[in-house]
């Protein structure tokens, strides 16, 4: 017999029911449904919203619409075949992701401190690109939220470089499996460090651009200054990190923090919130943090790719494989990770036997995920057009949220 | 502190509230009773020289069900002077309940909610305990590890598998 399957409203209700209930609203009170599918929610979020008139009283995020099962697949594959599936937990930052885990895996087996210096500045450099690209995206995407949409095809123009570069480096566009446990799928091709530096020189005076004409723009500041606004203690409460915790004024970068990788050896630093055009952490502060951040990941593309031209330059003995482990056995343990990802603190926790190379729990602490619970307190009272407004200055991926 | 500063401060100040104390990797573990874990962890924020202000990560571990046991690990972090901690409870893997963290730190309310939907772990006073990425009508808790899937949901197959 073949199953059938019946569209009806109940269907929808007990599979995803809301929250709030239609008769124990107040009078003027309604219920709201924004998304699964609506471009404003950056993917399939759902968001139950019970508004009075324009005034939102309540907010509750349903998600799951996009629930791989990573940490169910995570614990039935080796180490090394987990790295795909790491890149699909945030599809706009693969490198960043791989980057963490890898360095997850390789402190467990405790060979961290002999990778090559070449294979971690190659590192850098493609992360750092990536970084570039996920905040491209998330500040387009943005300006696209609330009516600007030139900006959009400017970043678009721009990060097609990036992936263009990328790409020529791992054979992907989005997911890359570049980064391998232990070193890299390949050395860099001959002449990207070129093509990087050219990229630079391009890239510069259109970061200048678009800052005057999407960051600066008095519409734009209209419609972010003094709208989401997140106090400190809130954020911290609520576990948020990266740019949204930094936007609310407090210089908390991992990658200073930790100081994991080679960065305490870079040269950049961490920009925060100022509260230039309304109240610290607002909407606006939390853009500004991103673009700040895309010319600090610029600045240090420059410092990896002069180090690989000059000192660490490649050479026919070089081996991106070399310490590449046959077989990814760590002893048995409990370890946590993070990393710094352009949305924020990634982070993965394994636990490990000693007897099998498959993890027996491998969790993944989403920023996304993190970031999005704390919604339902930054958008009690605001107007319904500012709600859009705040979703899109969390810059979410649903992939992470979702795993 | 240093991991190891921080390991002999809480043996010399918290002794009796935790059961066990281990270093593993460069991080610090401690093993709490699932009775006390509340006051432990609120002691463990409150307290100016820890001042474990962020929860970075909540989550849980089935034993499987020869060990008939079932964990769960906070991941503590402290802003402030950049130390970590890692709490260990152990629960019973029948019906497996601890007291909600969710009034110490907001973030927990998402994480205890994805850890009731992973492995059905029912946490005492949270406020809002529902399904948070399976379907509110699933049935079974995908990452205990004698899950068996559903045949059928809503009339679609779920195991892919079988053609």
């Amino acid at each position: 017999m073949k199953p059938t399957y019946h569209y009806t409203e109940n269907n929808l209700i007990d599979s995803e029911p809301n929250k709030f209930k239609e008769e124990n609203l107040r009078s003027e009170e309604m219920i709201l449904n924004i998304g699964p599918q609506h471009p404003s929610t950056h993917g399939v979020l759902r968001l139950e919203v019970i508004s009075d008139g324009e005034v939102i009283k309540e907010v509750v995020p349903h998600i799951g619409y996009l629930h791989r099962c990573f940490e169910k697949h995570a614990e039935n594959l080796p180490f090394n075949q987990i790295i795909p599936f790491v890149d699909r937990i945030d599809y706009l930052a693969s490198m960043n992701n791989e980057h963490a885990y890898a360095l997850g895996v390789e402190k467990m087996l405790g060979i961290i401190e002999q990778i090559p210096r070449r294979v971690e500045y190659i590192r850098v450099l493609v992360a750092e690109l990536n970084r570039i690209a996920s905040h491209f995206i998330a500040i387009g995407t943005y300006g696209m939220d609330i009516g600007a949409f030139t900006p959009f095809f400017w970043v678009m123009r721009d990060r097609e470089h990036i992936l263009r570069l990328l790409e020529w480096a791992s054979g992907s566009r989005l997911l890359y499996n570049y980064i391998w446990i232990g070193g890299l799928f390949y050395d860099i091709p001959v002449g990207f460090e070129e093509q990087c530096q050219q990229y630079i020189k391009y890239l510069k005076p259109k970061l200048q651009e678009l800052e005057d004409i999407l960051i600066n723009n008095k519409i734009f500041i209209e419609r972010t200054a003094n709208v989401g606004v997140l106090p400190l203690h809130t954020a911290i409460n609520y576990g948020i990190t990266g740019p949204m915790l930094r936007a609310s004024g407090l210089r908390f970068d991992l990658r200073k923090v930790d100081a994991y990788s080679i960065y305490p050896e870079l040269d950049f630093h961490v920009p925060i919130g100022e509260g230039k055009m309304g109240k610290l952490g607002d909407c606006w502060d939390r853009t500004w943090v991103r673009m700040q951040e895309i010319y600090q990941s610029v600045s240090i593309i420059e410092q990896c790719v002069a180090r690989l031209t000059s000192d660490l330059k490649r050479d026919v003995t070089f081996d991106p494989q070399a310490l590449v482990p046959k077989k990814i056995r760590p002893a048995a343990q409990d370890f946590y990770c993070r990393a710094e990802n352009p949305k924020g603190e990634l982070g993965f926790f394994f636990r490990t036997d000693g007897r099998n190379d498959v993890p027996v729990r491998c969790k993944v602490r989403g920023p996304s995920f993190v970031n999005l619970s704390v919604l339902p307190a930054l958008a009690k009272g605001v107007l319904l057009a500012d709600l859009i407004a705040i979703v899109g200055s969390l810059d979410l991926v649903m992939g992470e949220v979702d795993r | 502190m240093k991991s190891e500063e921080l390991a002999s401060f809480l043996q010399q100040y918290f002794q009796h509230q935790f059961e066990k104390i281990e270093l593993m990797n460069g991080s610090c573990f401690i093993e709490v009773s699932s009775n006390n874990s509340f006051e432990l962890l609120s002691n463990l924020k409150n307290h100016p020289q820890l001042y474990f202000d962020s929860l970075s990560c909540l989550t849980a571990i089935d034993n499987g069900a020869q060990a008939g046991s079932m964990e769960v690990i906070y991941q503590l972090y402290s802003i402030p002077f950049h130390h970590s901690l890692s709490a260990k409870v152990i629960l019973p893997r029948e019906h497996p309940t601890i007291d909600s963290v969710e009034s110490i730190w907001k973030t927990a309310n998402w994480h205890e909610r994805e850890a009731y939907d992973m492995f059905g772990i029912s946490f005492n006073n949270h406020p809002d305990l529902r399904r948070i990425l399976m379907p509110a009508d699933w049935e079974g808790f995908p990452l205990r590890k004698d899950y068996q899937t559903q045949e059928t949901y809503r009339n679609i197959k779920v195991d892919y598998q079988q053609p």
